[in-house]
Parts: structure tokens; sequence; C-alpha cells
């Protein structure tokens, strides 16, 4: 098992977040946690990170205790985490101090490349889209070789097309990388459409109510009914009827 | 056109002025052509770079030694929490304080010269530049240090890879909202504790024979050094490395 999550629990105050979470996840898989807002799921990434202490319970990672960050393991925040005082190649370089500069420039090329940024070498995030950002910081994650991403609502302040765009690029840069890859969302969607298994959370306290494995290839058919079934179950877990 | 309009506001306040002189034949104030002769007759007498130079001089010295201590002090006191929660509270009750108010400890401890209107000028910068310092340290993105320590970098390294360019922006303005407090106290300070510069040039011209052609002329003087200064330092904020912190 590569992330194993152990009765986590986790109070702000006298606030509960998280109750008695369990989860492993194996290495290379990718795998989505859902829930409606408010119900600790990005507490649970930042827990895994290594950036919250957790109250009780422990995160082990091929067997060791989490207890900070690290860079063999990347939280990619929404777009705002890109240095706007670095230019894109700056940026995706900014992790690769421990490396000789041949293999620093051999890194931001490939990574410049694999995320769709070749032109904009030279370029600030505030000439760049939201799309752009958001993937020259998956590419500044990447560059450093970790083997887990911690992805927390990576594409939610992107407009709907290129939120599609986005999830189709992260599973092309998944299977050629293959890390293992912990996604929070709170889009039903994108947690059928993304993952290989879908962790629905209940609402604060947050405890998993059920784990769903999708055990459809990529690239997945939208109007398969098998989509829409599993993707109807998540909204009745979740306690919406799909009907606007 | 647009590029013309201050050229034209300057243009009709001085006609406006002209205009008030004609037309009331006031004795309390000279017009505008006089008091352009009053800058000629300086430039003639070659007071009018020496007393520049002066007060230039003196702002050089207060205000740079104040950035050179004001600017870690703040970034320190930004990035250290006891240290702050003790020397805030120091900070927040000198700095209302006018500098002007300094001027009778200013003279006891430099005597009348150039060092009393330098410190005074150092402590009209100091107080301002520490409290922007620290506060820009406040408002350094929580998710670029997340980022930062995510990448393994030393507390050392988080300073200079992710604080520092990240405060810098704000530094910048400060520098500039504090060069312009620096240049006010400059000529409020010749006015007690020299006999050169601009400030000297007013208080003088009144007092040896009621010149008020060159107070004004003083004062006018005043004004454009205290644009250009405020242009020069306008510049530093069309740098790549600054540019990013101000909305487009």
């Amino acid at each position: 098992m590569k992330v194993e999550i152990s009765a986590v629990s986790h109070s702000f105050g006298a606030m509960r977040v998280l109750e008695d979470i369990e989860l492993t996840v194996s290495a290379g898989e990718l795998v989505v946690i859902v829930g409606p807002s408010g119900c600790g799921k990005s507490t649970l990434l930042n827990i895994a990170g290594g950036f919250t202490p957790p109250s009780r319970g422990q995160v082990r990672i091929d067997g060791e205790p989490v207890v900070g960050p690290d860079p063999r393991r990347i939280f990619v925040f929404q777009e705002r985490g890109v240095f706007p005082w670095l230019t894109v190649e700056q940026n995706i370089g900014f992790g690769l101090f421990r490396v000789t500069e041949e293999e620093r420039r051999r890194r931001i090329a490939h990574y410049v490349q694999l995320v769709g940024l070749s032109g904009f070498e030279r370029s600030f995030p505030r000439e760049l889209s939201g799309g752009m950002k958001q993937r020259l910081e998956v590419a500044r994650a990447l560059a450093v070789n970790p083997d887990v991403l911690y992805l927390d609502e990576p594409f939610g302040a992107l407009d709907s097309i290129t939120r599609l765009q986005m999830r189709r690029e992260l599973l092309r840069i998944w299977q050629a990388e293959r890390k293992t890859i912990l996604f929070v969302t709170h889009d039903i969607d994108e947690s059928v459409q993304l993952a290989d298994r879908v962790v629905v959370m209940s609402q604060r306290p947050g405890r998993i109510r059920r784990i769903l494995t999708i055990d459809m290839p990529h690239p997945r058919d939208l109007s398969d009914p098998r989509y829409i079934a599993l993707r109807d179950s998540i909204f009745a877990e979740i306690g919406l009827a799909h009907h606007v | 056109m647009r590029r013309f309009s201050p050229l034209l506001g300057i243009v009709i306040c001085i006609a406006a002025w002209q205009i008030a002189i004609m037309a009331t034949r006031s004795p309390l104030i000279p017009g505008p052509w006089e008091v352009a002769l009053a800058i000629v007759e300086l430039a003639r007498r070659g007071l009018l770079l020496k007393y520049v130079v002066a007060s230039l001089f003196r702002v050089t010295w207060g205000y740079t030694a104040a950035l050179v201590l004001a600017i870690p002090l703040g970034l320190i006191l930004g990035m250290w929490r006891r240290g702050e929660d003790a020397v805030n509270p120091v900070l927040q009750v000198l700095r209302p304080i006018s500098p002007l108010a300094w001027i009778p400890i200013a003279i006891l401890w430099f005597g009348v010269g150039d060092a009393s209107a330098i410190f005074l000028i150092f402590l009209a910068s100091f107080f301002p530049m520490t409290v922007a310092a620290m506060n820009a340290v406040h408002n350094v993105e929580a998710t670029h240090l997340a980022a930062g320590a995510n990448f393994g970098l030393t507390r050392m390294q988080l300073v200079r890879s992710v604080v520092l360019p990240s405060v810098l922006p704000q530094l910048v303005i400060a520098m500039r909202v504090t060069l312009g407090i620096a240049w006010l106290v400059v000529v409020a300070a010749e006015m007690i504790a020299v006999s050169s510069g601009l400030g000297f040039l007013i208080i003088d011209a009144r007092n040896a024979g009621n010149r008020y052609d060159l107070v004004i002329a003083g004062m006018v003087l005043i004004g454009i050094v205290g644009v250009i200064l405020d242009l020069v330092m306008r510049r530093l904020e069309t740098l790549d490395f600054v540019r990013w912190g101000y909305a487009n």
C-alpha cells in the first residue's frame, strides 16, 4: 500500500471535522474524494500532505509515518499556488535545487512540453490564463518527480470547458507518469470521470460513507449507462435527487 | 490630447494666479512673473543648485540610513512573532509623534547643523518603513509558503526564495511613500537647524527683508523636486521583479 490513512480524526477547537477515516491507496492509483463543501475533505488532504497534524490517528506512506511536508509528495493548490514573481520555467525549476544544472534544464524542457506550455517559457503567470496557470502548477509538482500528488479542487476556479480539457490533460499526464494521485473535489461528475475509486464523504463531521470502484477504461464515455448509473448512485448516496 | 492635460492644469493655475494679482493689486503675494525672476536670481547667485543639493544630501543620508535599518528590522519582526509582540507597541506609540516634536531633542543630541536635520529625516522615514516591512511579511500568501515548504526548502531558503520576492512590491510602494515624507520633513528641519537648503531659503528670505518672491520660489522648487523624486521612485514599480504585485 502506498498511502495508508488509519483511524484519522480531526477537530478545530470544539468543531469535529473528520471522524475515524480509514483509507488505503495503492501505488499508481487515482483516488478521488468527493463530498459536500465543509465535509473536511480538504482537511483530510492537508493531513495526508503533512501540513496539518491530525488530532488522532496516523497517515503512513510506504510504511513511514507522515510528520510534515515532503518533496516526495507534492500538494497542488488551485492556480494560486504558482509564484507570480517567477517565469514559467523558473516556476517549474523551483523545486529542482538538488539536481545538476543539466538535469534541471532537461526536466524543465520536458515538463514545459508535457503540460503544453511551449512558447511560454519566459512568460509570467499574469500573462497566462487560469487553465495554463493550473497546468504550470502541475508541471512544477511533477518536475521534482514525487511519488504522490495531492490535488485540492485543482480545477474549481476554471470555466466548465477548460475544466473538461484539464481533466483530459490530467488523465494523459497520469497515464504517462503513473503517479499515485489523491484528488479532492465537490464535483461528482468529475470524480466519476477521473477516478479508479471514488471515496464518498458525509456532511461534517466527515466520515467515509462509501467507496466505489469505477472499473471503466479511459477514455470514458459520458453517455455510457454504467457511467450514468455510477454517477447517480453517488448523487443518491450524498442525498441529492438528480433533478434541478 | 490627454498627455497635455496635466500641463494644461498648471498653465490654468498660473494664469488664475496672475489674473488674481492684477485684479486685486494685492501686496500680500507676489505674482508668477516675480517668482520666476526670483528663481532666475537664485540661479545667478549660484544658490539654486547649492540649496537643492543641500536638501537632497540630507534626505539621502537620513532616508538611506532609515531604509538600511528599518527594512531588515521590519522583516525580522514580521517573521518572528514574539519579537513583534514585544516591539510593536513601542513602534505604534512612537510612530504618531511628528518628527518636528523631536527638534529640541535633535538639537540637544546633535547640535545645530546637518546631523540634526538628518536625524529628523531618519526618524520620519524609519517608523513608517519598519511598519510597512512588517506588514508586508504578514501579507505573504500562505499557499506560497506552504508550496515552498513542500519542496523541502529550509527556513533560510524559504526566506530568500519566497518571503523576499513576495514582499518586494509592497516595499517599493512603501519606499516611495516614505521618500515623500522624508522630503516634507527636510524642509521643516532646515527651517530650524541649518543655514542652507530650500527650507532655510524660505525662512531666510522672510527674515532678511521680507522677500516673499523668494519664499514662493522656494516653495515652487520644493514642489518640483518632490515630483521628480516621486517619478524616479515610480520607475522602480515598472521593474519585472515587482510588477507582478500590482494589479494591471
